[in-house]
């Protein structure tokens, strides 16, 4: 855990605002993770979290504020830029197909090919023989790349979307609410893989509005609220109810600040 | 360590739990095939044995191919998530182009043939333009295009012939033509004759075989549908128009084409119409503006009966093939029979029934829905 503050923020998002005609959306966040590190991004709906992760992910270009990616700083304009840089974000939706293999689905858009000319073709073998190598990593035992991916749990499509993202060279990977329609069993999973991406060194961004989701992964803890950061608590620092009342929106905040390390 | 990760996993032993029912039963083209059979069953059971003869194969082999080709489309389309019910009148529009090039315009038909696919593609490309671009459903955008085609096919045929809605000549403005035989008649005369002196086929009293050769179409039809299940199954491509049909956003947000994707779907089907209208203008040597009149419907039924879901994404180019088969046994063979033939128009509502209750299912399955 202390080896994360002797890393440099891969990516360092400055003071973003973000306003949609007069409507101010964010009103100042900073916000940076580590390689190796959980960032559990926290806040009820509406305060900002979407507009935020899409701003950190490329669709939406901040009306202010910075965004730095391993050092230098970055103008994204679309989706793709970003995806180029290395940041994967895992949408609620997952992009995944029920009705398609599971390999399909891990290769849709980048399928590898062999051959050539007319002769280039879907190279079967070798997509399905990563797509198992991949879940395996992810403890998902397939019973065979071919299957549907409407046949997975929850829980499964999540990781599969999550193993698409590490293969395809994520550096940071953004999951939007990857629990918040799961079962108890499934969300273990999922915060199983959350750790295992975090071990290789994936700076994860895990936004959520449940506490103990966020204690359980979490090495830092950002909340926010009507567009803005209410503060940033390392871990150990802060206790469930706190974090709790913090995204409530912040009552209690005087008798919270102590706890926060005065980063309110 | 990783060695040993991959050992197990392509020695997963749950795989063999699949018994080969369920990975049938997985297959989209599979109550086509089935379909296939019973047909067959059916007939050799009511039908003349004459229907089972090389010159009954031939027979509704060929309704099926002219069919089978726009079903081709048509299923490619559908698995991307579209439909087009222009297709019938396209194969009308096409062939007014098409007669128009050859007769009126005098166009040989090395460059009559490109021209008329690249015209169909043009059509086939508005359609596609307006269904992405007001993303209105593809049912109601060439449902006007099925009126509109059908409609400007009656007007330039009469503008063609003088206000004929039929424009003849063909044949005879094609005589000679070394591109002719491709598109229209029979393939490999010369085996059918040998064939027929090595006794292996029945031959008329003179010693010509009573079937000459292959009809063209169904050549067409075997090339078409082997290249459309080639490119639907084994290419990235084919993964695309899987993606757009199954899920267009989610698709496009994992870097899939799909706008481009879709509006080659409309061409390729278009162009379909048109390869149709060519082997049937150029076999009858004419053209007229009745052509094709409600093929869209049996092509997409054609299609569904091949496993084809009405919500995309799902769905086969063998399946439609089949399908397309199981249609020219039906209308062909009701003639061997003593069978009345309108009783074709109830098989096909009752065909089309069956078969989305059956895909329904099959995608319960598929998905592990319960």
């Amino acid at each position: 855990m202390n080896s994360r503050t002797e890393h440099a923020p891969i990516i360092h998002m400055d003071n973003i605002e973000k306003h949609f005609g007069n409507v101010i959306a964010l009103a100042g966040v900073s916000f940076d993770v580590s390689p190796g590190e959980c960032h559990c991004l926290l806040g009820d709906n509406g305060a900002g979290k979407s507009t935020f992760i899409k701003t950190m992910s490329g669709v939406h270009k901040p009306t202010k504020g910075s965004i730095m990616f391993e050092g230098r700083e970055m103008h994204f304009d679309s989706p793709r830029d970003s995806m180029e840089a290395g940041i994967a974000t895992v949408y609620q939706d997952l992009a995944m197909i029920p009705l398609m293999s599971v390999t399909r689905n891990f290769f849709m858009g980048r399928e590898p090919t062999k051959g050539s000319g007319p002769f280039k073709r879907f190279d079967t073998e070798t997509a399905n023989a990563i797509t198992m190598e991949q879940m395996k990593k992810m403890g998902i035992n397939l019973r065979a790349p071919d299957q549907a991916v409407g046949t997975l749990s929850g829980g499964e499509r999540q990781t599969v979307a999550i193993a698409r993202a590490v293969y395809f060279g994520a550096k940071v990977l953004i999951l939007d609410e990857p629990t918040s329609a799961l079962g108890v069993r499934q969300t273990s999973n999922v915060l199983a893989t959350i750790d295992r991406v975090r071990k290789d060194g994936i700076g994860v961004v895990f936004i959520t509005h449940n506490v103990r989701h966020a204690m359980a992964v979490g090495d830092r803890f950002t909340v926010l609220n009507r567009g803005k950061t209410l503060g940033t608590a390392q871990r150990g620092q802060i206790t469930p109810d706190e974090l709790q009342d913090l995204m409530a929106g912040g009552q209690e905040l005087a008798q919270l600040e102590g706890s926060l390390g005065g980063t309110v | 360590m990783a060695a040993d990760s991959t050992a197990t996993t392509q020695t997963d032993e749950r795989i063999k739990q699949e018994s080969l029912f369920t990975r049938l039963m997985k297959r989209p083209e599979l109550g086509a095939i089935a379909g296939v059979i019973l047909v067959t069953v059916f007939f050799l059971f009511t039908a003349d044995p004459a229907m089972f003869s090389l010159a009954g194969f031939m027979n509704f082999m060929s309704p099926a191919a002219q069919l089978g080709i726009l079903a081709i489309g048509a299923a490619l389309l559908m698995v991307g998530g579209e439909f087009d019910l222009s297709l019938g009148s396209m194969v009308a529009f096409a062939g007014l182009f098409f007669g128009a090039c050859v007769v009126t315009f005098g166009i040989p038909l090395l460059f009559a043939i490109p021209l008329t696919l690249l015209f169909a593609a043009l059509v086939g490309n508005l359609n596609g333009q307006i269904v992405l671009r007001t993303g209105l459903p593809s049912f109601i955008v060439t449902l006007a295009f099925l009126f509109i085609l059908r409609g400007l096919s009656l007007v330039g045929l009469k503008w063609a012939t003088d206000g004929s809605t039929q424009l003849r000549g063909v044949r005879e403005a094609v005589e000679g033509d070394w591109l002719a035989p491709i598109f229209s008649g029979e393939a490999f005369p010369g085996l059918f004759v040998m064939l027929a002196e090595a006794g292996l086929i029945d031959t008329f009293k003179n010693g010509t075989p009573k079937v000459q050769g292959i009809p063209v179409e169904i050549l067409w039809f075997v090339v078409i549908a082997l290249i459309a299940n080639y490119v639907l199954t084994r290419t990235p491509y084919g993964n695309w128009i899987f993606a757009s049909g199954g899920d267009a956003n989610a698709a496009s947000n994992s870097g899939v084409p799909v706008r481009r994707v879709k509006l080659s779907l409309f061409m390729i089907t278009a162009c379909c119409a048109a390869m149709v209208a060519i082997i049937t203008v150029l076999d009858s040597g004419s053209t007229d503006a009745r052509r094709g009149f409600q093929k869209e419907f049996e092509a997409i039924i054609a299609a569904v009966i091949g496993g084809c879901l009405l919500t995309g994404g799902y769905g086969s180019a063998l399946g439609a093939f089949f399908g397309a088969i199981i249609f020219g046994m039906v209308l062909i063979g009701l003639t061997y029979t003593d069978i009345d033939q309108d009783w074709y128009l109830v098989f096909l509502g009752g065909m089309l029934l069956i078969a989305v209750v059956f895909n329904n299912l099959i995608r319960k399955r598929v998905t592990g829905e319960r």
